[in-house]
């Protein structure tokens, strides 16, 4: 039975007897309000001047004076358009088509404006590439109000003018294109074939300018491999939606692997959908070293350090090919690969092969197996164009920079003195040159070393166009007016061309030129992208690659091998003075607001590392000192379950940084190590003294240690046996009889009639969740959630109204779960069997469950409240009036499901809480249809109610039924998985009612009777 | 009195006015007719022109004098095939204006064409003496009133002397006939009254009680006052009568206040749209009230502040693109934590603008008419059917509702309009 299955979020609970995990299930708010502590200290009660008389006094005069102030109303001005623009309405939201490009995301996206103010990033459903916005992207529009950005070019340290910039930056260009030295253009990743013809023509005009693309976290050995194979440089693309069997050799396919973006194909293979009684879905084999969501979501995790990977690689290749491989695999990965090499046959052309190995004969080995099996998924006749680092390029770059020996850098939108393990002497380098010009957003470590900054707008004040694979192009727009006095880098680039073309006419021309073949350009600018079907030649020209498969099976690991990372929040860190991104929990180890070495519990038990939770449930780690080469650094330790032993990893994109605000200054900067570009390198661990405080939300809000809250079976299961089975609806007894808990014969609650009108459901499938996180942030933007800090996250504070719960199993397969208490027999061996099966596995599965308000029909949290301020709708929502509530916070204690937040301080115009919500700036972002809470307020999810009403009054307005998709929260809109549908059961035809018939559906903890409208469907493994 | 006496010295002078106009055209050789000519002036050219001023096109007082009677035909009637042609005066306007032809009026007649001309030239003789007489009359008429006042004042003061006199003397007398006189008899001591109150201990429970009811309910309608701000009437940068506007013109208030029916807010116009009309309207010509000061300079002055912020230059009629936005005072203010939206109600619901906002077409000065409470919010809710027909949205949901409540039009409140999260999220 799925539901005996024992989960656990951290190995404390494993612990039978710890006082710590009690104390977490009984209480909800870990700490006390410390006012004993205050009370029995007489001595500084007795030390305090302050009489009871001048208490009372404070108290009178304070009560008075507040009184007075509210008394008089302030004077609120309002100030209309002296010509309002045709398309602005005051209070009606404008939706554009745009796509960013930041180096690191890619994506076709739609921009929400209230007033003209961008406030929400939303997914382009139509858009065939790269339509879904992640979660840096969803937090991207906050990035635009940063308060660090440079607000106009400097010049030696000082504001200068953009004519002035252009003046002394061409004359600069003149002499040394007359001395004929070299200038270095080091530029993002554009994909752009307008910017392409810029630079053209620009280092035609000075032929002593080489262009050089810089990613900051760079695939250029799958480029090398691609080019090798079909003559072009780019990036196989892969449409998992077709995918069979799906075998990964280290690539995090759901993370940001070659650019990312793979999940939402990847979860319509995953969800097993019946066809012709039986129901299918893809199988996937993950062989890794760091958990990461990809390992979470496989049906067969294998935790391999990055020399392994290598071998099974190598073995996987033999065994399809038919090649023989000299060295042997472990035991346990050689069933593994056998298993994978069986499952990649009996998909045939629906099976894929992936591979995040930086190796150039690696990834030749995955294309030429792809090649080999016919896989469909693979797509190289429209590769990828975003990442076009050429790592040999820019290690000359690098070289000559740093020994003096070039003319000029220009650097765009890259901070390669911070990304660069070599970086503080690549900015010593900067400094002696002739000429250095930084295009920037932020005054960061190689702009400030740059004699000239360029101040770059945000991709949302831009003009842009995109080809992010081959025949697939996009169109950005800007949806504000630049905020700051700021030039895009192909206006500049054009000016000093000498051309006095605008980088938006240039795009237009060279659309209607070699892009658009008669389409209407408006057209194309509406939607946001346009499809072509141009594609390369993709012939595949096979070389040898038996050098590359025994070099591959001869890799040995010489030490503790680190495996360089780019966090789910984080990416590579362009976005580090983002709250949001900083207070986002990671999906896998709930930290937020740092980074830090994932260790394996054998790897810390031998070296001495621990993890222990503190009195009030919050994360203490020890710091352990990692060197690689000659760089050291000393970073924190989190106990990662399913980490390779033998393996360690480190998240880049944190660290002291330039242009980032003192509360995101936070973590190590992991750059130190990325040597060559290599996400893998050999290090040495030790530890080191004192233990680090984290921000972690893994413990909080445990469900009281109530099961029944993930549902999971085996496909096999799920095909073969009832519902009943795989998906039972407990049982209670009443009267000696039998019954099923949603009977209403056991309720103790009256039933509502919601039969008519609107009757809001929300069902969340387990199996297309990834874990992603794109929900939460969207969640943030839309509902106006505070950001509340490391401290008070410590403290269990955070305010996210969706949380992603992570949950690890005990045993390594589902399988063995059943088979092992299946054999248990008698009281005795019971005891035994059941005592270990709570010991933690060293290679836990994973399940991600989103939790939000669960909008009880019964609700338990409606009736504790003293002053009615949570009450019920007739849609099915559960309403929360701020306005009413007193903060006695009866309710949160009273919900099963720990989804209610509360507002221990005010986080907005308040200083010590300095995010967005504390400048004018950052204020810009909220959403004007939902209140911003005020201290003492309970808050929670509200059901995105705000959008279920604007739904519903549009139809009002045009006098029309309301059609099913309509409906959307925040978080159905940006799941670009399907993992969330939202809508209106009542609407029987619709897409929600038809999953709340599924038989995968169940409620959380049906048991205790709430009947909730978040309904969940159950997770089906392919083992 | 003073109002009316004014009015009907208006109305004389129309009359007035009216009789030298149909003598004069009774004198005019070729029949023209200017009150005909002014309907027509009216109907067709006031857009664009003014008598005495320039506008979009030049000013027409005296334009029969400048131009041959056969050209202004033609001009009239197609002015672009004459520029086409090349004439030299026509090309000569049109590039004084700006390169903007005039609309053609090809169904006027030449007579019309007479009558226009007619009103044009027309010059008003000098002022009647009955205007000129009328404003003293007036003023001998307040002369007069003050007299009888002063003299009914006078009498007043006169009699009250003598009654001092008459009550002196009669005392005298008195008290040489030696009669004692009754209010000097002196009365045994009673207790005071206070005394006898605050020995009756039942009194004054009743009356403590009674006290601390009364204040506890004043107090408890203070409070609820606070932050209510019905009646609130802030002096604003432009004095915008809507009584002007949405009274005496009539104007649809959604003309200006377009976003109601679209948007949650009503949204204060922007000044593009108060141009549309006040490109053409530079000084007000309508009644006054002379009482509060509002001659038809003062409104005069206020439509140039409009010009001002808008940056309009009335000399050349153009914009100068220098603009001063103009900051209202908002009146109506809701809470943060509230949420309410024009277009659901005045486009969904119906509702009529000034069922919320009171007799806008009445306010010289805008105010808040309604309390907006919550509790006012809630009543309507309470009393007001739902607007349900010819919207295909409710005509499933209004059916089912209605036969489960037993009735047959439903109130806001029957389909949920109750419910906090309706309002507060």
């Amino acid at each position: 039975m799925a539901a005996n299955k024992t989960y656990w979020k951290n190995a404390e609970q494993l612990n039978e007897n710890s006082p710590l995990v009690d104390q977490l299930e009984q209480k909800e708010f870990a700490e006390y309000v410390p006012v004993n502590e205050f009370l029995e200290d007489k001595e500084s009660l007795e030390d305090s001047s302050t009489s009871r008389r001048d208490f009372l006094k404070y108290v009178g005069f304070s009560t008075a004076a507040a009184s007075l102030a509210a008394c008089e109303g302030p004077v609120i001005k309002s100030v209309p358009y002296v010509v309002q623009p045709e398309q602005i309405r005051p209070g009606v939201a404008n939706y554009y088509a745009t796509a960013i490009a930041d180096g690191f995301d890619f994506g076709s996206i739609l921009i929400k404006t209230r007033e003209g103010r961008p406030i929400k990033v939303e997914n382009n459903p139509d858009v065939p590439t790269l339509g879904g916005a992640n979660a840096r992207v969803h937090a991207s529009v906050l990035s635009m109000y940063d308060t660090q950005r440079l607000q106009g070019p400097k010049g030696n340290g000082a504001d200068i003018s953009w004519e002035d910039l252009h003046l002394q930056v061409g004359a600069k260009l003149n002499a040394l294109a007359a001395t004929g030295k070299d200038v270095v253009l080091l530029t993002q990743t554009f994909a752009s074939p307008t910017t392409t013809k810029i630079i053209a023509a620009f280092t035609a005009k000075y032929p002593n300018v080489k262009h050089v693309s810089f990613d900051t976290v760079a695939s250029s050995d799958a480029a090398d491999a691609f080019e090798d194979a079909y003559g072009v440089r780019g990036l196989a693309d892969y449409d998992f939606s077709k995918a069979g069997a799906i075998v990964s050799v280290g690539a995090d396919i759901l993370g940001d692997w070659q650019g990312g973006g793979y999940d939402s194909g990847y979860s319509k293979s995953r969800v097993p959908n019946k066809h012709h009684g039986k129901a299918t879905m893809s199988k996937h084999f993950q062989f890794e070293a760091n958990m990461t969501l990809s390992g979470a979501a496989a049906d067969h995790r294998v935790p391999a350090t990055p020399s392994a990977q290598k071998n099974i690689l190598a073995h996987i290749y033999g065994a399809l090919m038919g090649t023989a491989v000299s060295t042997t695999l472990s035991d346990a990965h050689q069933t593994k690969v056998k298993a994978a090499v069986a499952a990649l046959k009996a998909a045939g052309n629906k099976a894929v092969v992936v591979s995040g190995i930086q190796d150039k004969g690696a990834q030749a080995l995955v294309l030429a197996i792809n090649n080999a099996l016919g896989s469909e998924v693979m797509d190289v006749a429209s590769p990828r164009l975003i990442r076009q680092e050429n790592g040999t390029e820019v290690k000359v770059v690098v070289e000559s920079v740093v020994a003096g020996t070039l003319g000029g850098l220009i650097t765009v939108g890259i901070n390669p003195a911070f990304t660069l393990p070599e970086g503080n002497a690549f900015a010593e380098g900067i400094k002696k040159l002739d000429l250095s010009v930084a295009f920037s957003m932020k005054e960061d470590e190689t702009a400030s070393a740059a004699q000239y900054i360029a101040a770059l707008p945000h991709y949302l004040e831009s003009w842009g166009d995109y080809e992010f694979k081959v025949g697939h192009f996009a169109l950005a727009q800007p949806t504000i007016r630049p905020l700051f006095d700021t030039l895009q880098f192909q206006d500049a680039l054009l000016k000093w061309t000498g051309n006095e073309q605008s980088y938006y006419d240039a795009i237009q021309d060279n659309w209607s030129a070699s892009i658009l073949g008669g389409s209407s350009w408006n057209a194309v600018l509406h939607d946001g992208y346009f499809s072509t079907n141009r594609t390369i030649k993709a012939n595949y020209s096979s070389s040898d690659l038996s050098s590359a498969v025994t070099a591959l099976a001869a890799a040995k690991a010489e030490g503790m091998e680190l495996t360089l990372y780019t966090k789910t929040g984080t990416g590579d860190g362009q976005q580090a003075n983002n709250p949001w991104l900083q207070e986002f929990p990671d999906p896998i180890t709930r930290v937020t607001w740092d980074n830090y070495l994932t260790v394996s519990a054998a790897d810390a038990n031998a070296m001495g590392l621990k993890n222990v939770n503190v009195a009030n449930g919050a994360l203490n780690g020890s710091y352990a000192k990692v060197t690689v080469g000659d760089a050291s650094l000393t970073v924190p330790v989190v106990i990662q379950p399913g980490q390779a032993k033998g393996s360690v990893g480190l998240a880049l994109g944190y660290g002291e940084r330039m242009g980032v605000q003192d509360e995101m200054q936070i973590g190590v900067n992991a750059f130190a190590f990325y040597n060559n570009a290599s996400e893998v390198q050999v290090a040495t661990v030790s530890l080191a003294d004192g233990y680090h405080e984290f921000a972690c939300t893994q413990l909080h809000n445990t469900l009281m240690g109530r099961g029944d809250i993930v549902k999971e079976t085996t496909l096999e299961v799920f095909n073969t046996k009832d519902k009943s089975h795989w998906n039972a609806i407990p049982m209670v007894s009443k009267n000696h009889m039998e019954q099923e808990v949603t009977s209403p014969e056991v309720d103790m609650w009256q039933n509502f009639d919601r039969s008519i009108g609107h009757h809001f459901n929300l069902s969340i499938d387990l199996n297309a969740c990834t874990g992603c996180g794109a929900c939460v942030i969207a969640c943030h933007a839309e509902n106006n959630v505070p950001v509340v800090g490391k401290t008070e996250v410590r403290r269990s504070r955070d305010m996210h109204w969706l949380r992603i719960d992570r949950y690890y199993s005990s045993e390594q397969t589902f399988d063995g779960d059943l088979t092992t208490k299946e054999n248990i027999s008698g009281i005795g061996d019971s005891l035994t069997t059941f005592g270990r099966m709570e010991e933690a596995s060293e290679n836990p599965q994973v399940t991600f469950q989103p939790v939000m308000c669960q909008h009880c029909n019964h609700a338990p949290c409606e009736t504790v409240c003293p002053v009615a301020a949570s009450s019920h709708g007739r849609q099915g929502q559960n309403h929360m009036a701020y306005n009413r509530c007193v903060g006695t916070r009866y309710c949160a204690n009273n919900c099963p499901y720990k989804v209610r937040r509360f507002n221990w301080f005010l986080y907005n115009k308040n200083d010590e809480f300095d995010y967005h919500m504390n400048n004018d700036l950052g204020r810009m972002v909220l959403n004007p249809d939902v209140v911003v809470r005020s201290r003492g307020v309970m808050e929670k999810c509200s059901m995105c109610i705000q959008k279920t009403q604007k739904t519903i009054l549009d139809a009002k307005l045009d006098g029309r039924d309301i059609v099913d998709g309509e409906f959307q929260t925040a978080c159905s809109a940006a799941c670009s998985n399907g993992a969330m549908t939202f809508g209106d059961i009542n609407d029987k035809e619709s897409k929600v009612a038809e999953l709340k018939a599924n038989d995968r559906m169940y409620h959380l903890l049906e048991s205790v009777g709430t009947k909730p409208n978040v309904m969940y469907q159950t997770k089906v493994r392919n083992v | 009195m003073r109002k009316i006496s004014l009015d009907a010295v208006a109305g004389v002078k129309n009359i007035i006015l009216a009789l030298v106009i149909t003598m004069s055209f009774t004198v005019n050789a070729q029949d023209a007719d200017p009150i005909a000519g002014k309907k027509l002036f009216n109907a067709n050219c006031a857009a664009c022109h003014k008598l005495n001023k320039k506008a979009v096109g030049p000013a027409l007082k005296g334009v029969s004098a400048k131009y041959d009677k056969e050209w202004l035909y033609s001009w009239i009637k197609n002015s672009s095939a004459m520029i086409k042609s090349g004439d030299a005066q026509a090309v000569a306007i049109w590039e004084e204006y700006n390169k903007t032809a005039m609309t053609a009026f090809p169904l006027l007649s030449n007579a019309d064409i007479d009558n226009i001309l007619a009103y044009t030239d027309y010059t008003p003789p000098a002022p009647v003496a009955s205007a000129a007489t009328a404003a003293p009359v007036a003023a001998q008429d307040s002369f007069s009133n003050d007299i009888i006042l002063g003299a009914l004042a006078l009498v007043f003061a006169i009699l009250v002397v003598m009654l001092i006199l008459v009550n002196r003397t009669l005392q005298k007398i008195a008290s040489a006939q030696g009669v004692e006189l009754s209010s000097k008899v002196e009365k045994p001591a009673r207790r005071p009254l206070w005394q006898a109150f605050a020995q009756n201990q039942f009194l004054v429970l009743i009356s403590v009680v009674f006290l601390l009811l009364s204040s506890a309910y004043f107090a408890y309608g203070f409070l609820m006052q606070v932050g209510v701000d019905q009646g609130y009437m802030p002096v604003q940068p432009i004095h915008y009568s809507h009584k002007i506007h949405a009274g005496a013109n009539q104007i649809e208030c959604k003309y200006c206040h377009s976003s109601a029916r679209v948007s949650k807010h009503s949204g204060i116009p922007s000044l593009n749209v108060c141009m549309n009309c006040h490109q053409n309207i530079a000084e007000y010509n309508g009644e006054e009230d002379l009482e509060n000061g509002y001659t038809k300079d003062f409104y005069t002055k206020e439509i140039k502040k409009l010009y001002a912020a808008v940056g309009w230059d009335e000399e050349n009629q153009q914009y100068t693109g220098k603009t001063e936005p103009v900051k209202w005072v908002r009146i109506h203010n809701l809470p943060d934590f509230v949420y309410f939206n024009h277009a659901q109600h005045v486009q969904v619901g119906q509702i009529e603008c000034q069922t919320c906002h009171g007799p806008v077409e009445e306010m010289e000065v805008m105010y808040q008419y309604s309390p907006l409470t919550m509790g006012w919010c809630i009543n309507c809710h309470r009393e007001t059917n739902v607007k349900v027909e010819n919207n295909e949205y409710y005509s499933k949901i209004h059916d089912a509702l209605s036969k489960k409540y037993g009735v047959e039009k439903l109130t806001v409140a029957q389909m949920g309009g109750l419910e906090c999260g309706k309002c507060h999220y």
